[in-house]
């Protein structure tokens, strides 16, 4: 069984259709193998070697895999989410509560959403933690180490932006605090609180900008630097190892 | 078509030093750099203009608290949508006192029990006269603009911060 299943898999890599996608045939040799991975945009960003040592679970806990997991699942549960919500004041409320009581599964998604995020601030904190005390941010990982702060950064304004959008009274004073201490910048905070907001209170307009900021401007720098951060992990020469790391418990 | 050797760098046409030593080349780039530079710099001006808005859907800051006879001697009054407490003294002095605590924007609540103003948040205590008392908050409640309407109400410009001592005598 599995062997004509593996030479139906050969004869479909000899097709023409699947030349023309991935470029090449089968790949049988180390080198042809190397080249399937460079040659293909989803691939190119992966090393084509690892170490063993660094597959170990003990090495990195898969946090930064599970923490962009965890984004992919944010993605998709957001963006099906939109389509039952208005940004619009009290109508953002009252979608927040249909997607509980009233759509189908809405409240399933939500939820998913909700505690997805949570756990990804979670995550995103702890693989800086592990990093940080493996000592991974070391030179050649400098570079990545700062890409990885803006990531941080990035998702904790993704969480904040989030916070207001189910237009309730956490979601508006939590958001007039965090703007409060945004004014307490020197020189531009109140001139940042107001830009934010849109307004000098938390009303409709700050609930727009948090919504654009929220779905469209954050995801998409989230994703630039995941993919740089990405690649610059096997530029650097693969995740950090120690000589502890294959050790057995 | 490669087979022509191409000219050498330096006798390329824009590479010709001129008389203050400056190629075309040179110029030709901090022109442009120039150029996309000032763009930039007018994109990121406009931009951050167009961010800001020129007509906000706010409550109005001045508004009109009712006859002063609505307050009794020696009270404090929240009105609500205002976000102010109408403060009358034992001497008949009214003050308008903020609700907003100085701390992170919290609305304050009067606990007549303890003569407190007090902040749910983070805790900050308030004398009536807006002083703190203790808490996190790091100024004084600020006390607004308080003056009598022609036709005898008092009113309340939220923008125009006085003193505390500089009440309404009536």
């Amino acid at each position: 069984m599995a062997a004509t299943f593996q030479q139906g898999f050969e004869r479909l890599r000899a097709t023409r259709v699947w030349k023309s996608i991935f470029r090449r045939g089968p790949a049988l040799t180390n080198r042809t193998r190397s080249l399937a991975v460079f040659g293909n945009l989803f691939l190119h960003w992966l090393p084509v070697k690892v170490r063993e040592k660094s597959l170990r679970v003990r090495a990195s806990y898969y946090l930064g895999s599970i923490s962009f997991l965890l984004f992919i699942v944010l993605t998709v549960t957001g963006l099906l989410l939109m389509f039952y919500y208005h940004p619009a004041a009290p109508q953002a409320y009252r979608d927040m509560k249909d997607l509980r009581f009233v759509v189908s599964n809405g409240v399933f998604l939500r939820n998913m959403h909700r505690f997805a995020a949570h756990l990804m601030v979670l995550l995103v904190f702890w693989h800086m933690f592990h990093v940080f005390y493996r000592g991974g941010y070391k030179p050649p990982h400098e570079f990545n180490w700062v890409v990885g702060v803006i990531l941080l950064l990035v998702t904790l304004f993704l969480s904040y932006t989030g916070y207001l959008l189910p237009w309730d009274q956490l979601a508006f004073w939590a958001i007039t605090v965090g703007s409060n201490i945004i004014s307490a910048m020197p020189f531009i905070g109140n001139k940042v609180r107001f830009t934010l907001l849109g307004g000098n209170l938390v009303g409709e307009n700050a609930l727009l900008r948090f919504y654009v900021l929220h779905c469209v401007v954050l995801p998409l720098i989230a994703i630039f630097f995941i993919a740089v951060h990405f690649w610059r992990v096997q530029k650097d020469g693969g995740l950090t190892v120690r000589p502890d790391d294959d050790r057995k418990e | 078509m490669s087979e022509t050797p191409k000219p050498a760098p330096a006798s390329a046409p824009g590479d010709s030093a001129g008389k203050n030593g400056v190629t075309r080349r040179d110029f030709l780039n901090e022109i442009t750099l120039g150029a996309l530079g000032i763009a930039g710099l007018g994109s990121a001006v406009v931009t951050y203009q167009y961010f800001s808005p020129n007509v906000l859907f706010e409550p109005s800051t001045t508004f009109r608290a009712g006859n002063p006879d609505l307050f009794p001697v020696n009270s404090v009054t929240y009105l609500q949508d205002q976000q102010v407490y109408i403060v009358r003294t034992g001497e008949g002095s009214f003050f308008a006192v903020s609700a907003v605590c100085t701390h992170l924007g919290c609305i304050t609540q009067w606990k007549p029990e303890n003569e407190q103003i007090a902040c749910p948040c983070h805790g900050s205590k308030f004398k009536t006269d807006g002083t703190k008392i203790e808490g996190p908050a790091p100024r004084p409640l600020p006390h607004f603009s308080i003056t009598l309407s022609a036709d005898g109400e008092l009113v309340v410009n939220k923008l125009q911060t006085v003193k505390p001592g500089q009440g309404l005598k009536v």
